[in-house]
């Protein structure tokens, strides 16, 4: 039988505010334990939440950047249930009434011939706070409680069982990592658990609608960690059922020395939450007003920048999508067409030697030790002649190590493009004469023999020549 | 001295005849001697409160003095108090020392006020009588055999034995008037969202409020300045421009019109409490009110309603006490479900647990459209009452409490007989409507103690300033709140 696999995501995302979402304490990640516990996050008698509207402000941009409809009015509710970092024993999240309702999201799957274009629909997206940690083995014996983090502000995104492969989950995950970095609303710091995802795996039989019983597997934390728990979930819930047993829902942890997922626990130990609306709350109203503020401050959205960049500098859509695949990327491209570059040079160059120097470094575009307007000063000799593609490599290499920008670099390197055309055909006289073989062959008919040729010229002025003079001026020496 | 006013102590500090710690040592002499059997206050720290007199003197001094200025107020211990202990009732705060003040004490002292310590309570103001308190059942001063009423029942019994001059007391479901009614004092329960609630200890959200406990009328408008103001630290606090309460003590009443509901009227109201409250509702009539009679067709649902909700946010609101941070630890036990299980097991109370245990039932998924949300249908439904009634009056006038108070133990084994007391009351809290009960006359006992009965009277949202207009007319042609039971001199 084949087997098709259906996926929907629960991504937490922390916002990126100065203070905690029901109360002043900071948010600020790394601080020595419980120093950034007030009153509020410590849940004392008597303390009262009072909503943060920074957190609400995120939440809009978010609805906006994936067109969807924003609640006039939604609701806190209070999740109810008893854990140590948990200290009020109810967390503030919202349940009926979300402040994010539908939207959606196009991710690009695959690459090359194999790419594909699939509109994710959002469910829902509702802010809610995050617990504190439980620390275990700092002292013998005893797990310690830390409170900092209790009451930062999350988003958690829903998406509709609409994904139906590991890729095309990595792929949501992924994009969405980049927008909500893009409207500024979260840092995307996987490793301090700004984003953090919980998969919702089941399969069924290809060409049947109803869906399979579900698993969770929570808290990734990477995307390759995704694709490797989603691989192994999908593999086991298939193998489960050939073999004649049945998935029981379940929450499962992914091990990532095992690259297993293993069921934390079952459905039926499941605790009810006895949901209700915080009384403590009242319901959170927004105006067309507030929307309208805030989307005077949203910056321009990758859908819209990349049809701007196809009609305005001529890219291809792939290279749009590529250069728009986050805000960094975009504005360093952008600010290398500013300081003067080609835009369809510049797209190449980002995407070629910078993207690659940058993946093989692991660094991010923001620590590129070439700036833009660096990398637009070596486009413009390329432009202007002075430089060959080839060379043009070496002085990137160069300006990457450091050793100076891209004029003093062709300097100090000799490596000037020589356009003097005495010079060229003196060049070219020589590589005639020393080739006998192949000017015959050449005049025998066979093309290849002139590049053979062409090239043996650039060796021969060490890379130097312009190629096209070359071409031009071997061809009216051969009477071709 | 002892049964003057805040008014007239105020006057007196003011006028340099006395000083706040002189006054401030006289009553705490008196709690000394009168507390270890009537049991109203259950912290004190004269120091601190010494300590604040004498401040107070040194405002007076340099004429900073305001009303309430050098006044002792006894503080029910459900306000989270900076360096007292705190224990809302409960052995599960038995140790608990406030490390913030509660925005209610914040303003206290901000006026110059004396905090003369923190008065007993039912634990986490869940009970009528007083008696589910940890720290032991608090004597009504008008027959010490008998209940103060509750949740504020410490307050009660500290203003009517004369251990303060006021105190402050909090209001779920008649926790400020039903005790007030049997102590024989003036006690409010403002508008919901008057007074804010941050550093009250949560009983249930929605329905709580801070208010005064006084001997009249007048020195509740005065308490009033004090407590109600907008404030940013609870969301449900009203952002509206500050009253003063004592501006229309003095209007006439001509032309009022009184309403009475029909239904606070009928079976189970006690034929004493009746004749009382009609010979309060006579004298209206003599200070030219009009009396309407008024339905209040849900009144009999409120009961069923509060006790689904209330509890509900209690469950909720009691979990953060869990043994984890603060609060009492059971000494041994297993893992984390069982420190969990023995500490809420101990340090909670019988009426507290039952509580729980119906507000976890009614939220449980499957049960909870049956009974929250019904419940909030209904509670909608009984806030229109309401607004229908007040089409027809200015004000609403009815008994407080069906009974007068009842003997210690006599309910304690019957919770749905102690609910009942609350019946007149509730709906005023369902509804986050004013609610008072002023002294109205006395009602003899079976065994020939005068008891006191007490007259609600409730107003439209905001109309507290009316309603302690009401109050204090009555309170000039009669003298019910300024007798004193026998026994406490």
């Amino acid at each position: 039988m084949e087997w098709e696999v259906v996926i929907g995501l629960e991504t937490h995302t922390q916002l990126q505010t100065k203070t905690k979402i029901f109360s002043g304490a900071s948010t600020a990640f790394g601080s020595e334990p419980n120093t950034q516990a007030c009153v509020v996050s410590l849940a004392l008698p008597g303390v009262l939440p009072v909503l943060n509207r920074e957190a609400v402000k995120c939440a809009i941009k978010f609805g906006l950047a994936v067109n969807a409809e924003i609640a006039p009015r939604s609701v806190f509710a209070r999740k109810n249930y008893f854990y140590p970092d948990l200290p009020k024993g109810y967390q503030i999240s919202q349940y009926e009434l979300p402040v994010v309702g539908k939207g959606s999201m196009t991710i690009q799957v695959g690459a090359g011939d194999k790419a594909y274009e699939k509109v994710i629909n959002i469910t829902r997206a509702h802010l809610e706070e995050d617990a504190g940690k439980s620390v275990h083995g700092a002292q013998e014996g005893m797990s310690g409680i830390d409170l900092n983090r209790a009451g930062t502000p999350l988003l958690e995104i829903v998406t509709e069982p609409d994904m139906r492969s590991a890729a095309e989950a990595v792929a949501y995950a992924k994009k969405l990592h980049d927008l909500v970095q893009w409207i500024g609303i979260c840092d995307g710091n996987m490793q301090e658990g700004s984003f953090r995802c919980d998969v919702n795996v089941s399969v069924r039989p290809k060409g049947t609608e109803k869906l399979g019983t579900r698993r969770e597997i929570k808290n990734l934390n990477s995307f390759k960690f995704m694709q490797q728990a989603i691989e192994y979930e999908t593999n086991w819930q298939i193998e489960t059922l050939e073999d004649g047993g049945t998935i029981q829902q379940a929450t499962v942890l992914f091990n990532p020395d095992t690259g297993e997922t293993r069921a934390m626990r079952s459905k039926e130990e499941a605790n009810d939450y006895r949901y209700f609306p915080d009384p403590d709350l009242l319901p959170l109203a927004i105006s067309e007003a507030d929307i309208s503020t805030v989307k005077a401050e949203m910056p321009e959205l990758p859908e819209a920048m990349k049809a701007r960049f196809e009609a305005e500098y001529g890219l291809a859509h792939y290279d749009a999508n590529a250069l728009t695949s986050s805000r960094a990327t975009a504005d360093y491209f952008v600010a290398t067409v500013n300081a003067g570059s080609d835009a369809k040079l510049a797209a190449n160059w980002v995407m070629g030697s910078v993207s690659a120097k940058l993946n093989a470094e692991d660094k991010e575009i923001s620590a590129s030790p070439i700036t833009p307007s660096d990398l637009a000063s070596l486009i413009k000799r390329i432009q202007d002649g002075t430089i060959s593609n080839n060379a043009a490599k070496q002085v990137f290499e160069a300006m990457w190590a450091g050793e100076g920008n891209a004029d003093s670099i062709i300097e100090s390197k000799g490596l000037k493009q020589v356009s003097d055309s005495g010079a060229i055909e003196a060049i070219v006289d020589e590589v005639i004469a020393a080739n006998d073989t192949m000017v015959e062959e050449f005049k025998a008919g066979k093309e290849k023999a002139f590049n053979a040729l062409v090239g043996q010229a650039m060796k021969a002025s060490k890379g130097k020549a312009n190629p096209a003079q070359v071409n031009e001026i071997l061809k009216k020496k051969l009477g071709a | 001295m002892i049964n003057k006013s805040l008014k007239q102590l105020g006057a007196m500090l003011q006028g340099k005849e006395i000083s706040s710690v002189e006054l401030t040592q006289e009553f705490l002499n008196r709690i000394d001697r009168l507390n270890p059997e009537i049991n109203a206050f259950i912290t004190l720290d004269k120091d601190k409160t010494l300590a604040q007199a004498k401040h107070a003197d040194s405002l007076l001094a340099a004429g900073k003095g305001t009303a309430l200025t050098g006044l002792p107020i006894g503080q029910k211990d459900i306000f989270v108090a900076k360096g007292w202990r705190t224990t809302c009732g409960s052995k599960m705060l038995e140790t608990f020392i406030g490390p913030y003040d509660a925005d209610i004490i914040e303003r206290f002292d901000g006026v110059g006020a004396v905090n003369l310590g923190k008065t007993n309570m039912d634990e986490f103001a869940m009970g009528s009588s007083n008696e589910t308190s940890y720290f032991g059942k608090v004597q009504n001063p008008w027959d010490r055999s008998r209940v103060p009423g509750g949740s504020s029942g410490g307050s009660a019994a500290a203003v009517a034995a004369r251990l303060c001059a006021a105190a402050t007391g909090t209001d779920t479901g008649g926790s400020i008037r039903q005790p007030a009614s049997l102590c024989g004092l003036s006690g409010l329960k403002p508008t919901y969202g008057l007074a804010s609630r941050f550093g009250m200890i949560a009983f249930a959200s929605s329905l709580d409020q801070s208010g005064p406990m006084a001997k009249s009328c007048e020195d509740m408008a005065l308490m009033m300045n004090v407590i109600t103001g907008f404030d940013k630290r609870d969301s449900t606090s009203l952002n509206r421009e500050k009253e003063d309460y004592t501006r229309d003590l003095s209007k006439p009443l001509a032309g009022l019109k009184v309403g009475l509901p029909k239904e606070y009227f009928a079976e189970g109201l006690g034929a004493d409490v009746a004749k009382v409250v009609n010979e309060a509702i006579a004298e209206y009539k003599k200070l030219g009110a009009e009396i309407v009679e008024i339905s209040l067709p849900n009144t009999q649902l409120s009961i069923p309603v509060y006790y689904v909700l209330a509890p509900a946010e209690a469950s909720s609101n009691l979990s953060r006490f869990d043994g984890v941070r603060y609060g009492h630890r059971a000494k041994e036990y297993g893992d984390l479900m069982d420190m969990y299980c023995k500490s809420r097991a101990e340090g909670f109370g019988a009426e507290v647990k039952r509580r729980i245990l119906i507000g976890t039932y009614v939220l449980s998924a499957g049960y909870y459209d049956a009974y929250y949300l019904k419940a909030q249908q209904i509670r909608r439904l009984i806030a229109q009452d309401f607004e229908n009634a007040f089409k027809q009056c200015d004000i609403i006038m009815g008994p407080t409490a069906p009974s007068t108070a009842f003997k210690a133990g006599e309910k304690a084994d019957d919770p749905v007989a102690m609910y009942l007391q609350d019946i007149y009351t509730i709906a005023v809290n369902l509804a986050g409507l004013p609610g008072m009960s002023i002294p109205a006359g006395f009602a003899p006992s079976e065994d020939g103690k005068r008891l006191p009965v007490g007259l609600q009277i409730i107003g439209n949202y905001f109309d507290e300033a009316r309603m302690l207009n009401a109050g204090h007319a009555y309170q000039q042609v009669t003298d019910w709140h300024t007798q004193m039971p026998e026994g406490i001199e």
